[in-house]
């Protein structure tokens, strides 16, 4: 308990950053998700060629990995001054949002033939479809699984500790160098942790009971 | 539907010329609304649809009768491009069915659609369902997007469902709502793709009450259905369908009473003994 009381400081700080860089690419994640979500879905074939050809790409490239093109080479590319850590919610942001892709085709696939074929009858277009008819439904079909990929982006975040980022993965190192064990802070790091995803979990449950679809 | 109220029923239906029953064109009294001309849609092997000539004209009723298969459905749904084909012409209007994107939307508002399974969006109310497509795709505002709402469910005796989800109702309520949320977009032509099908027998009255009170105030509709009684009421004409071609088109009492062709006496014949 001491281990916490006594830098309680470096606790708060990192885990603020990590639901700063957390709310931040899942936000980002979830616009990015659902455009190439839809574009995956669209009866234009470049568009989905587009949107196969991304989530391919980002989503079999390792997160470390990505995370590295980023770090060391964005700054290369004579492009304004960005902080490490909004390198770090752009690449997560651009990790995540395949999964979150994928998971909303899934749903999208779960919303009955009938209703995309209702919605084109009285006359709204592709676009329309989607966004009044479409991804609603395929949203409230996916709210457990795309709470997997919230829960999988929060712990995803600590890869940025590797990246001088100093978020809560980065905890471990600040506190070594005050000499607390690193056993015992890793372990209250994951306390938290296990407690930010059960908020996420609370979250998931209420979506569900209230964004119900009888069918 | 005022714009409706001076559109004249058609009186008899004969055709003007003596041609056979069997023969696709039939030239008609009424200014041509549907025409589908020269038709032809596969599903890889098979010919679901076999060079289909018919004309609906402003005003009329016609029903599609057919054993399940011979491609009534999807004439039906050929005809608002939910299924595309392979070769031949529709156009409604006057206007040639447009292939994608804007157009089709434009086109398609313009045509009411009832399916089978009443497709009413899940996730909406009621209300919602029917004033979608007016405030989306008319623009209306939505103080008077509701209104017309409520006079339509009024109309169609579901008013007091109005904020209800479309999973709480009944299936014949569900079919009623369908039908208002079609002619909320005041639509030139309607639809109706098996509607009473799906259908508890107790509740496919309540639904053909209401089609046929559509056919009396004028509306164009080209129903398919086996409901014969509806025929009989409201249908200005039948057209028969067999395995993909138009084998029959008459009048109902002609058809029911006296068909010509060998499949059309044996579709009934199945038809009519239970």
């Amino acid at each position: 308990m001491d281990t916490l009381l006594n830098n309680l400081d470096v606790f708060v700080d990192g885990f603020t950053l990590t639901l700063q860089v957390f709310l931040w690419s899942a936000l980002f994640a979830l616009i990015l998700g659902t455009i190439v979500g839809a574009m995956r879905v669209s009866p234009v074939a470049p568009m989905r060629w587009v949107g196969t050809g991304y989530v391919n790409l980002v989503r079999n490239t390792p997160l470390t990995l990505l995370m590295f093109f980023f770090a060391f080479g964005y700054p290369k590319l004579d492009l304004p001054n960005v902080s490490y850590t909004t390198l770090a919610i752009f690449a997560l942001g651009l990790y995540t949002a395949t999964y979150v892709a994928e998971t909303l085709r899934a749903g999208i696939n779960t919303v009955p033939l009938g209703q995309a074929e209702a919605a084109r009858a009285i006359g709204l277009t592709f676009g329309q479809s989607m966004s009044h008819i479409l991804m609603p439904q395929a949203f409230r079909a996916v709210i457990p699984p795309m709470m997997s990929v919230f829960i999988a982006l929060l712990k995803n975040t600590t890869v940025a500790a590797g990246f001088s980022v100093a978020e809560a993965g980065y905890i471990r190192a600040s506190l070594s160098e005050r000499g607390e064990p690193a056993i015992v802070v890793l372990l209250w790091v994951a306390l938290f942790f296990i407690l930010l995803v059960a908020v996420l979990s609370f979250v998931q449950r209420m979506l569900e009971n209230r964004l119900k679809v009888l069918r | 539907m005022s714009r409706h109220a001076f559109c004249p029923k058609l009186g008899s239906m004969e055709p003007t010329d003596s041609s056979p029953a069997t023969s696709n064109i039939t030239v008609r009294r009424g200014e041509p609304l549907v025409v589908v001309k020269d038709i032809n849609k596969h599903y890889g092997e098979l010919h679901v649809l076999k060079n289909i000539n018919a004309v609906v004209n402003r005003g009329e009723v016609v029903v599609v009768i057919g054993p399940s298969g011979s491609g009534k459905s999807t004439l039906c749904r050929a005809i608002n491009r939910l299924e595309t084909i392979d070769d031949g012409v529709i156009t409604i209007d006057g206007v040639k069915l447009p292939e994608e994107g804007r157009a089709l939307a434009t086109l398609r508002a313009d045509v009411g659609m009832v399916f089978q399974a009443f497709n009413l969006f899940a996730h909406k109310t009621v209300l919602d369902n029917v004033t979608l497509g007016p405030i989306k795709v008319r623009g209306l505002s939505k103080a008077d997007a509701e209104k017309k709402a409520m006079a339509l469910l009024e109309r169609v005796g579901v008013a007091n469902q109005a904020k209800k989800m479309p999973g709480q109702l009944s299936g014949g309520q569900q079919q009623r709502v369908a039908i208002a949320r079609a002619l909320a977009m005041e639509p030139k032509l309607i639809l109706l793709d098996e509607p009473t099908s799906a259908l508890d027998p107790e509740m496919i009255n309540e639904v053909l009450e209401v089609m046929v009170d559509l056919a009396n105030e004028g509306m164009t509709m080209i129903v398919v259905t086996h409901e014969m009684g509806f025929a009989r009421k409201a249908a200005d004409r039948v057209i028969f369908m067999a395995e993909g071609e138009i084998v029959e088109e008459t009048s109902p009492e002609e058809f029911f009473t006296n068909p010509q062709s060998a499949r059309a006496q044996d579709f009934l014949s199945k038809i009519l003994d239970h």
